[in-house]
């Protein structure tokens, strides 16, 4: 199964709702161009929904990485919310869950964003 | 003597990502008849996709001219993945430790990190031309012979 995104607007965030596997090929270009549309779109704070992400491997999580940077680089801020076990993991196992803002509620999450 | 629970299928493929899903659905059902458990079954399949992609892309660069060749092999004691690829060859000393701090915000360079996390024992051959990875993780004595 392919990636899909959704996107809406909650108290001037941009959260993408993102739900299948971010593998290379599939979910990582459509993570991407989706980050890269929202920029281009004037917003830079973004909030990444992993909640329905069945599968992520390191070209998945490389582009999350990608997807911070370019974002950070921009004066805007990137954070992720309701990781599944599995992504959680393997942001441990690759020292990145303390360089992500992680989040478990998304009304926390929006909140926390710099006004 | 033959081994009752030894078995092996192997596959050349071409150098395409639908090769990479077919080697990563391959290692799952392997990996679930040798009887891993369902924590470490995931953990076979992700290593064994970093390293069909590692072939596929850093290998073969999707050289349709070059393939790759997986091979399955169920022992008593462990399952033994072999990725070989018709690249350049890989130097497994020369790849960045991606936890290092001047490499934790690259946007990649980690899967040869993961399959080494994930699998038991993770050693590198070189072909001229290619290299050959075999992966290997070690079956407990509760995980019954298929």
């Amino acid at each position: 199964m392919s990636m899909k995104v959704q996107t809406r607007q909650v108290d001037g965030v941009t959260i993408l709702d993102l739900s299948g596997r971010i593998t290379l090929g599939e979910g990582s270009v459509t993570i991407r161009d989706s980050v890269r549309d929202v920029l281009a779109k004037g917003s830079n704070r973004i909030l990444l929904n992993l909640g329905d992400i069945s599968y992520i491997d390191s070209s998945g999580i490389g582009e999350l990485v990608s997807a911070f940077t370019t974002v950070k680089n921009s004066g805007g801020e990137l954070k992720l919310l309701n990781l599944t076990k599995k992504v959680h993991d393997l942001l441990q196992i690759t020292k990145l869950y303390t360089v992500f803002d992680v989040k478990d509620d998304e009304a926390t999450a929006i909140s926390s964003f710099t006004k | 003597m033959v081994d009752s629970n030894s078995s092996r299928v192997s596959f050349t493929l071409d150098s395409s990502l639908d090769s990479v899903n077919k080697i990563e659905l391959t290692a799952e059902q392997v990996a679930q008849r040798a009887g891993f458990d369902e924590d470490t079954i995931p953990h076979i399949a992700m290593a064994v996709r970093e390293a069909a992609v590692n072939a596929v892309l850093h290998g073969n660069s999707y050289d349709t001219n070059k393939h790759i060749v997986a091979s399955f092999e169920t022992t008593s004691d462990s399952l033994i993945i072999r990725i070989a690829d018709q690249g350049p060859g890989l130097d497994p000393d020369k790849v960045p430790d991606p936890l290092a701090p001047e490499n934790i915000l690259r946007g990649s360079g980690r899967g040869i990190f993961l399959i080494k996390a994930f699998m038991d024992e993770v050693n590198f051959r070189q072909l001229h031309p290619g290299t050959e990875l075999t992966l290997i993780k070690h079956r407990t004595p509760a995980q019954p012979g298929t």
